[in-house]
């Protein structure tokens, strides 16, 4: 299998906000042919809405994701189109939504949840710990939840207080949920549609500082290549993807840091440092083949994320390539993560975010001279 | 608004009632049924205000005047061949329960939480349900689980220890027994959805006790049910325990089924002893969720004889005198009264029940007393649809860690 996975660095491809703003009516038209600026809200929206085109099964709600299209608008149009037996709201009750999908997912559904945001998915974590990721075990197999549960996740917004948790340990370390996180506009969309595909549940963390981020993107090539993958059996699913390619460390990040990190390697290349960066893209499954061959080729590495570095997915990263990797690496794998602190207030979030001096301050530590 | 064959052509989808518009349709279906029944909302959603009772302890019929029943809460009395079945399956719910505690003392299941007691309960749950219809249970509705259908071998595979579940949930349509409590509510509020917006006439039956209504979960199914307008009843046996815990010190509101009214949905209290008036009144309920009344709440006063477990010392919590005082209100022994009075049962009907009785005790002494094989290698297998690489990576050590023991096994083995 061949998965089609483009690697080229789609992050970086931000377009002046003139053009953007210019070029945003045709992106909107998803029939647009050629590469537009199209922003991550747009590509999630457009993927649920041509899934729910495709699959009569495929239902979406939560809280105020009807009329409203959601707190960030990702569910734009859809009880429009679709009506409000496709697309609902539901009483503002997390555990009731992961429930209620997982009963529906059970009876012939394929439920795409939004929690409104990170840490309002706590109430819901029993029904999601208990049974989400259990159920197809429990029964051997005989009830598959084809269900996805979106959380905007992570910060970077100047949110108050539970509106920027990275919360993607607590998913990943539960065994029996697939946990994807896309870091650029195409994977958005991608993703999403590889989510909604899965007989398994998928936890799909969105970055909700890259919204609004745009990449020139072809929807349409996208959509035709779903198309494809679904026609010959393969998908990206489970592939991390090399955003930048480089010879002397690599930068391993996923979701928000992933811009960060392709940050750094622009800056670190100034000064002559050729820097590799792996998107992760999908955290459970993880993909050991693709990381890991990277830090053979470069022989150093460090691992960016926002969430607290103590007992994260960060360390689980380091470990497996630690392991894997030992006698190919020249310096100890550093890590780049939010400080062991409750998320900050927006004032104090810059102190507390991985950003490009610090990744390149853990670089220079990286035993050049060795 | 209401559902419609037509409507559900018309959509695109496999949508019925939109989910919006249902919510317009609970507020019908009250004021529908304030015509129905020619009272008030408040007197259609609180529950009549005695329990329902049929059929006294003695096993005589209660007066029609003294069974509870008050306009728009009236009761029918079941067919004589449904009390039959409904007794015969007493029996064998009562044989299970008995076995299934003597298996836990020999060691043959690591668990049983038993039902001894609420085989009325049980029963009714089972019975007054179609073949389309689904049931969502706990852990310790076992025989209304059997009493559907399953297996009883495979109903205990969760207790036996062999695997965390035995049937396959759609083959019965009986949700898993499920242990974190409430949860399964949801699951069932989801299936009523699935099918409603499916325009099927799906009636789906979810099961709690009394300690459980203090869950959060109970709270959000009930109030989802209710918004969506979903076909769903909830069975609450109110077994006065929640482990060690008097329902005193978990609610203190006029009974669990007055709950109902806070939620726009109509509640019942029933003698949860007396499988008459179950069946009455948890029939009557299916009826009406089927057409289209949206969810019922009916609560089920019965008594757990047995402790919470075989782990469990009841003797710290309760006397000995209150367990007597239930026993003459025993669910069997009343409906044999009952039915022996009226001349449906006669020693040979007894025996016939008591053989079926005896079988599946023997299929259950049978089929645990087996040792089934476990297979470590189903660890991996099931987690996800495909076993990704990490599992595969550590199915592979496992096997190499088996297959190393089994050759030092061998080696150890003297030579002759």
């Amino acid at each position: 299998m061949s998965p089609t996975v483009t690697t080229s660095s789609e992050a970086n491809g931000n377009v002046s906000a003139a053009t953007a703003r210019a070029a945003e009516k045709a992106a909107v038209d998803a029939a647009a042919t050629g590469p537009q600026p199209v922003t991550l809200a747009k590509a999630l929206n457009t993927a649920m809405a041509d899934a729910m085109h495709a699959e009569d099964s495929v239902l979406v709600f939560g809280e105020d994701v009807g009329m409203l299209g959601g707190v960030f608008r990702i569910t734009d149009g859809l009880t429009k189109t679709f009506g409000p037996s496709r697309c609902f709201d539901t009483p503002l009750a997390e555990s009731g939504i992961v429930g209620m999908a997982v009963g529906m997912a059970m009876n012939g559904m394929r439920p795409v949840i939004e929690m409104q945001f990170d840490a309002f998915a706590y109430p819901a974590f029993e029904q999601i710990f208990s049974h989400v990721a259990k159920m197809h075990n429990r029964t051997k197999g005989a009830v598959k939840l084809p269900m996805v549960i979106r959380v905007p996740y992570a910060g970077g917004i100047g949110g108050v207080e539970h509106h920027c948790d990275s919360s993607e340990a607590y998913y990943a370390h539960t065994a029996g949920l697939k946990v994807f996180t896309p870091a650029t506009v195409a994977d958005g969309y991608r993703m999403l549609r590889e989510a909604i595909d899965s007989d398994d549940p998928v936890v799909f963390m969105e970055p909700k500082k890259l919204y609004w981020s745009k990449d020139l993107v072809d929807l349409g090539a996208l959509r035709d290549e779903h198309a494809a993958n679904a026609a010959r059996g393969t998908s990206s699913e489970g592939r991390a993807a090399v955003a930048r390619a480089g010879t002397d460390a690599t930068l391993i990040a996923y979701g928000p840091s992933v811009p960060t990190a392709l940050a750094a390697a622009a800056a670190a290349a100034e000064e002559g440092r050729s820097l590799e960066v792996v998107d992760v893209r999908s955290i459970v499954p993880f993909d050991d083949e693709t990381v890991c061959a990277s830090v053979r080729k470069t022989g150093r590495a460090v691992v960016i994320a926002e969430a607290h570095g103590f007992a994260s997915v960060a360390s689980e990263i380091v470990a497996r390539v630690q392991e894997r990797c030992f006698h190919h690496l020249a310096a100890p794998i550093r890590r780049v993560t939010g400080f062991d602190v409750p998320y900050p207030a927006p004032k104090l979030e810059h102190y507390y975010l991985p950003g490009v001096d610090r990744i390149l301050d853990a670089v220079d530590d990286l035993q050049w001279e060795d | 608004m209401t559902i419609s064959a037509d409507h559900t052509a018309q959509q695109p989808g496999p949508a019925a009632a939109g989910a919006a518009d249902s919510t317009a349709g609970a507020a019908d279906a009250a004021s529908e049924a304030v015509r129905k029944f020619g009272i008030t909302v408040e007197d259609y959603m609180l529950p009549a205000r005695h329990p329902i009772q049929i059929v006294g302890p003695d096993g005589a019929l209660n007066p029609d005047t003294e069974q509870g029943a008050q306009p728009g809460h009236e009761y029918g009395l079941p067919g004589d061949a449904e009390l039959l079945a409904a007794y015969e399956q007493l029996v064998v719910g009562r044989r299970v329960n008995d076995q299934n505690s003597a298996l836990v003392r020999q060691g043959r299941m690591a668990v049983y939480p038993s039902s001894h007691g609420q085989e009325a309960c049980q029963v009714a749950a089972a019975l007054c349900l179609s073949d389309g219809d689904w049931m969502f249970p706990t852990y310790r509705d076992s025989v209304a689980v059997m009493a559907r259908g399953v297996d009883p071998v495979q109903a205990m595979t969760l207790f036996r220890g062999d695997w965390h579940g035995g049937y396959d949930p759609s083959e019965h349509k009986v949700g898993i027994q499920c242990t974190p409590l409430t949860t399964q509510l949801l699951h069932a509020v989801g299936v009523a959805h699935a099918a409603k917006l499916r325009g099927e006439d799906t009636v789906v039956l979810a099961m709690c006790g009394d300690g459980a209504t203090s869950e959060g979960d109970f709270h959000e199914a009930l109030n989802f049910a209710a918004v969506f307008h979903l076909p769903v009843i909830f069975f609450v046996q109110n077994n006065q325990y929640a482990i060690s815990v008097p329902l005193a010190h978990q609610s203190v509101a006029p009974s669990l089924a007055h709950k109902a009214v806070g939620y726009g949905m109509a509640g019942e209290r029933v003698d949860g002893n007396d499988v008459v008036a179950l069946l009455a009144v948890l029939g009557r309920a299916v009826q009406l969720a089927r057409s289209g009344s949206g969810p019922l709440l009916v609560e089920a006063h019965t008594y757990r004889m047995q402790a919470h477990t075989n782990a469990d010392d009841a003797t710290r919590y309760r006397q000995d005198s209150e367990v007597a005082e239930w026993v003459a209100k025993d669910p069997l022994s009343r409906m044999k009264a009952y039915l022996t009075d009226r001349g449906l049962l006669d020693d040979d009907g007894a025996s016939r029940i008591s053989a079926k009785a005896e079988a599946v005790a023997a299929q259950l002494r049978e089929g645990l007393g087996e040792d089934v094989p476990v297979d470590p290698q189903d660890l991996f297998k099931y987690v996800f649809s495909a076993p990704n690489p990490q599992l595969k990576e550590q199915a592979a050590l496992l096997a190499d860690e088996l297959a190393r023991d089994a050759a030092a096994t061998t080696s150890e083995e003297p030579t002759r």
